[in-house]
């Protein structure tokens, strides 16, 4: 464990603590935490109890864990900095946690941060003398969302970062598989239509209950970043990357 | 600690290329003493960096067997880094962080009580002229220093055997010998093994105890540098001078002691069969019309025994 924290210590350190780095990560830190004012701002109520707080909660961690593994993995080596890491006492276990920990906190710790400043902004804003929470489905909801995204887009990153030369080549390979998705669902949204009649689909969405789908969607994404985080772990070994 | 820092027995290693499998180590058998400074010498490609990475087990080999510090590098590996420092073929060196914090981080990485980690990290950025400088993001800093910092950390935990690849590559005249300076400075005062490969024959004549010389991943020569060069040939003569006239020469390689002679530019290398007086040698060049400014006694450089052996081989 005291391992764990000592990469940790060094990773954060490497990503805020001098002038270049602010300067790299402030827009990226900035940019969910303006979201968190301006947007609850024109929503108002339904804020709370709508669709966007799951968004968001799965777009931060993807785009703020997507920045920052490449960083710590295809970076350590584009720097030559891993070799020496690999000839310390650490262990492969120790190397891998103490990066992935800084990434997923940082990404899992802005999402909270965010759909808090939210929730205080659509208070203030919208104040009726009544205080306005997040349902039970929707808080618990993307707490775990916003962590398995993290920790899904952790376990992508690091498979990309292994493979990249560099770290540009990892983020641009990461930001494509990202796109993958968006285009499949765009896609659905175009074929399902066609495939089926109107009043079908309306039954088909009047029928299904918003908590078992969040619940279904959890377990597949538990599922599938189980499943990456595994392998990636598998593929992060001393002698593979000593090889690379 | 056993008597060899490091025991290497027919050790091979092979890695798959496109054009089919390459042979980097080849049944390399070597010995390393405790507490001495141990030069691996080869030219690019000879297959002393795969060495390093072997003995540090971050390799594993395709066959043979290696001890370091009496941990087997296949079974062993994390007890081999705990106990040694590594400067490797980069300096691995973060420069966003400042030199301290490198420095702060690696005493974490070996587990250093707060107090002590300070200390040391104080003592050796002290002893290599950084202290001042600390603060400083280490990118911002000169190859040299870089290198410096580079080999502080290697010796931060104290370790009993350090491995430096090519510390000195890529640095500037001034900064290589201030690199060797501190080095030599911190062996001998830290009492570490070192073990440094190196294709600069001038560092290792200077630095190195012992050395081992391989091309292709094979050993071609082991022993201390002095050894070396009485392999290569007996003792030499150099005269400076004018007026080196075929004639001389044919006398001067005509006498028993000479083995060759052989001018180039005012500048006579005569290679002698044993330890011989110079005076009868000068008297029969000045009788020949050569004008003789200087004349050195010396022996055959480690650069020269190099060549030789590559030659050889």
């Amino acid at each position: 464990m005291n391992d764990i924290l000592t990469v940790m210590w060094k990773e954060r350190k490497g990503l805020f603590r001098y002038k270049g780095s602010r300067t790299r990560f402030l827009p990226v830190l900035l940019t969910p935490v303006l979201l968190a004012v301006v947007m609850p701002w024109q929503w108002g109520a339904e804020w709370v109890e709508e669709i966007p707080t799951v968004i968001l909660s799965a777009l931060i961690p993807m785009i703020l864990v997507g920045v920052t593994i490449p960083d710590s993995f295809a970076g350590e080596r584009e720097r030559h900095t891993l070799e020496t890491l690999l000839a310390s006492r650490l262990s492969d276990r120790a190397i891998f946690f103490g990066k992935v920990a800084v990434s997923v906190a940082l990404g899992w710790g802005v999402t909270l941060v965010v759909l808090l400043l939210s929730l205080i902004t659509v208070n203030i804003a919208h104040w009726d003398g009544k205080l306005l929470l997040y349902p039970p489905v929707i808080a618990w909801g993307n707490l775990a969302l916003s962590l398995l995204m993290a920790v899904l887009v952790a376990g992508m990153g690091i498979l990309v970062s292994l493979r990249a030369e560099t770290v540009q080549q990892a983020a641009q390979t990461l930001m494509a598989l990202f796109v993958v998705p968006i285009i499949l669902m765009q896609l659905a949204a175009f074929v399902i239509p066609m495939a089926l009649p109107s009043d079908q689909i309306r039954r088909l969405i009047e029928s299904i209950d918003g908590t078992q789908l969040m619940l279904i969607v959890l377990a597949v994404l538990a599922l599938l970043a189980a499943s990456i985080f595994a392998l990636a772990m598998a593929r992060f070994q001393r002698s593979r990357l000593a090889l690379d | 600690m056993e008597e060899s820092a490091i025991r290497i027995e027919k050790l091979t290693r092979d890695f798959q290329a496109d054009a089919g499998p390459i042979r980097a180590v080849d049944k390399l058998s070597l010995d390393v003493p405790a507490g001495i400074v141990f030069g691996f010498l080869g030219p690019n490609g000879a297959g002393k960096t795969t060495t390093i990475r072997l003995l540090l087990g971050l390799l594993e080999p395709t066959s043979g067997r290696a001890k370091v510090l009496g941990y087997d590098t296949q079974s062993q590996a994390a007890q081999i880094r705990t106990h040694t420092g590594a400067l490797l073929e980069h300096s691995g060196i973060y420069e966003q962080l400042s030199a301290e914090d490198n420095l702060e981080f690696y005493g974490r990485v070996w587990r250093l009580p707060k107090t002590v980690r300070q200390d040391r990290i104080r003592e050796l950025l002290t002893q290599m002229g950084l202290w001042e400088r600390r603060h400083e993001p280490a990118g911002k800093w000169s190859r040299g220093m870089k290198q410096k910092l580079a080999l502080a950390r290697a010796l931060l935990h104290r370790p009993s055997l350090v491995l430096l690849d090519e510390p000195t590559a890529g640095l500037d005249v001034a900064a290589a010998v201030e690199v060797r300076e501190d080095l030599a400075f911190l062996a001998e005062r830290e009492g570490v093994t070192i073990f440094l490969t190196t294709h600069n024959m001038s560092e290792a004549e200077k630095l190195c105890h012992q050395v081992a010389i391989i091309r292709q991943g094979k050993l071609v020569a082991v022993g201390h540098p002095d050894e070396l060069r009485a392999r290569s040939g007996g003792p030499r003569l150099e005269v400076i001078g004018k007026g080196f006239t075929e004639l001389a020469l044919t006398r001067l390689r005509a006498r028993p002691e000479v083995v060759a002679a052989e001018a180039t530019n005012g500048h006579l290398a005569i290679e002698l069969r044993q330890e011989t007086t110079a005076a009868p040698l000068v008297s029969l060049l000045v009788d020949a019309g050569v004008q003789v400014e200087e004349i050195r006694r010396g022996k055959a450089s480690l650069e020269e025994v190099f060549l030789t052996l590559m030659e050889e081989e």
